[in-house]
């Protein structure tokens, strides 16, 4: 799933200082198990702004809406009426999400309220870490399931760097795995390991050729 | 003129190189004078490319000073700075200007260096790079177009024999040697037992590259912990922590220089290794006494 962090208020408030009757906007899938925009954050957000917009005498209309998700236009269209009540939207969906919104909005402004992060997975409660990154070659057949393209720091296709630390570790963090010994763990496991003997070219960046765009097969 | 690093590395019983950092600035006296004090010293210099993802003068900038001044330059060349397009136009103009000896290295991480917010590339890895420059050597660019002009780069690598697990970085040597490099220099090694073991690694695979044992000279306690701890690939044992420890106030950089040269002489008399790059960053104007005291000059 897409991994999102919400941002830090003061940037929040700077953008939504001109505005007097704003909307929250949620989104009941990614960011709603990220614990970064669903329903429960988007409260928190708007108790937030009312009580800092309160201590500067600057009253603001908080109206709060979730969609399942934001990255569709159906779906979005459900909250067509509380966004024609408000000056601005701020949403806490993914960058997605803001997008879509704005897109079908065109005459308000809409602001993130989010930082999108990643492609990832919870690794326990309240950790998520990036697993994927979308690069349209998946290379995850040659690497036990592990991928390096965002697993390893540098994004290495033949082994580690240099800079591993002791015991296996990152280069540059000692919290984090050098995703080229998780491979060669997992390989070995699997009797496999001439898989990482292989010589692999260059990535090509042209797999996904940016904006990236899928047309469906004709069935 | 130079005798060329090629040529060395096929005839000298043991081959010395030593780094010089470029400047941080563009006032270029500093390199020009440890150029002037170790180009005849030493059989090669290694340049580095923004070394530990320090923005700098260029490496090509100062092994083009190394060729003026009448040295053997080593162009260092990370894959953490440019694309490939960048890297090959770079090595052409390298090759032009008689700058023909490489080591390809992968490069620091971006978040160790001084421009921490800046966008790392690694388009290539360490092992594409060199097969890159084969490529090159075969008279084409990577995308296959004929390349006008004669191009023979002598290619080296580097490998970090104190790795903790090792088995992964012994495979990426093994694949960096199918690429076929003519050289290591090794990262900085403190216990020559592994060194040891590393050389034998390579010998089975390949008898003919040369290996240059890696020695980065350490002054003092504090300094080896905060090397352990931030520069990447240093592993520097508690022995010899503890024997910099004990040395008097005052006394550590001739402490460093006898460690480095009690070991480049182990290297050398039980012919551990086929010579020895020393990296002694920010004190190149010491490479000399290092040399003198491990019997080099």
């Amino acid at each position: 799933m897409i991994i999102a962090e919400r941002k830090p208020m003061d940037e929040i408030k700077r953008m939504l200082a001109p505005y007097k009757k704003v909307l929250v906007a949620g989104c009941g899938t990614c960011v709603t198990v990220c614990w970064a925009g669903g329903e429960k954050e988007v409260a928190i957000l708007a108790s937030q702004l009312r009580l800092a917009r309160s201590a500067e005498h600057n009253e603001i209309s908080i109206f709060e809406a979730s969609v399942e998700r934001q990255c569709e236009r159906e779906m979005v269209a459900e909250i067509k009426d509380k966004v024609t009540e408000v000056e601005a939207v701020i949403s806490l969906a993914c960058g997605a999400g803001v997008q879509t919104m704005s897109e079908m909005f065109e005459d308000k402004p809409v602001f993130p309220g989010v930082n999108t992060t990643f492609i990832g997975m919870p690794e326990k409660e309240g950790l998520w870490v990036e697993m994927c990154g979308a690069c349209g070659d998946c290379f995850l057949d040659r690497t036990g399931g592990i991928c390096p393209i965002v697993r390893c720091a540098k994004g290495l296709l033949n082994g580690p760097c240099g800079g591993t630390r002791k015991g296996g570790k990152c280069e540059i963090d000692p919290d984090k795995d050098c995703a080229w010994v998780l491979i060669y763990r997992r390989l070995e496991k699997q009797g496999r390991l001439d898989l990482m003997r292989n010589y692999y070219a260059p990535k090509n960046y042209r797999a996904v050729k940016r904006p990236g765009r899928i047309q469906a097969a004709k069935a | 003129m130079a005798t060329p690093f090629r040529k060395i590395l096929k005839t000298k019983d043991f081959v010395v190189t030593a780094e010089a950092a470029p400047v941080k600035g563009s006032n270029v006296s500093k390199a020009i004078e440890h150029i002037e004090l170790l180009k005849d010293k030493v059989d090669g210099l290694n340049v580095t490319d923004n070394q530990s993802s320090v923005m700098r003068y260029p490496s090509l900038g100062v092994c083009l000073l190394v060729k003026e001044h009448g040295g053997e330059p080593v162009l260092q060349v990370t894959c953490r700075d440019r694309n490939r397009l960048a890297i090959q136009a770079d090595l052409l103009f390298a090759y032009s200007r008689g700058v023909d000896n490489v080591l390809c290295l992968t490069g620091d991480s971006i978040d160790v260096g001084d421009h921490k917010e800046a966008k790392q590339v690694f388009d290539l890895d360490s092992v594409q790079l060199i097969h890159l420059i084969h490529t090159l050597n075969s008279g084409q660019d990577m995308a296959g177009n004929e390349l006008d002009g004669n191009i023979d780069f002598c290619i080296g690598t580097t490998a970090t024999p104190s790795a903790d697990p090792l088995e992964p970085q012994l495979i990426k040597v093994e694949k960096k040697l199918a690429a076929g490099v003519e050289f290591i220099q090794t990262q900085a090694v403190y216990e020559l037992d592994e060194l040891k073991r590393f050389v034998e690694f390579v010998r089975k695979i390949d008898d003919k590259v040369k290996i240059l044992g890696g020695i980065v000279p350490v002054i003092g306690a504090k300094m080896a912990a905060y090397m352990n701890d931030n520069v990447p690939g240093v592993f520097i044992p508690q022995h010899l922590i503890d024997e910099l420890a004990q040395t008097p106030k005052g006394t550590g950089v001739a402490k460093g220089i006898e460690i480095a040269a009690r070991m480049i002489r182990q290297m050398r008399e039980e012919k551990i290794c086929d010579g020895v790059h020393i990296m002694f960053i920010g004190r190149e104007e010491k490479v000399p006494d290092i040399l003198e005291a491990a019997g080099l000059l």
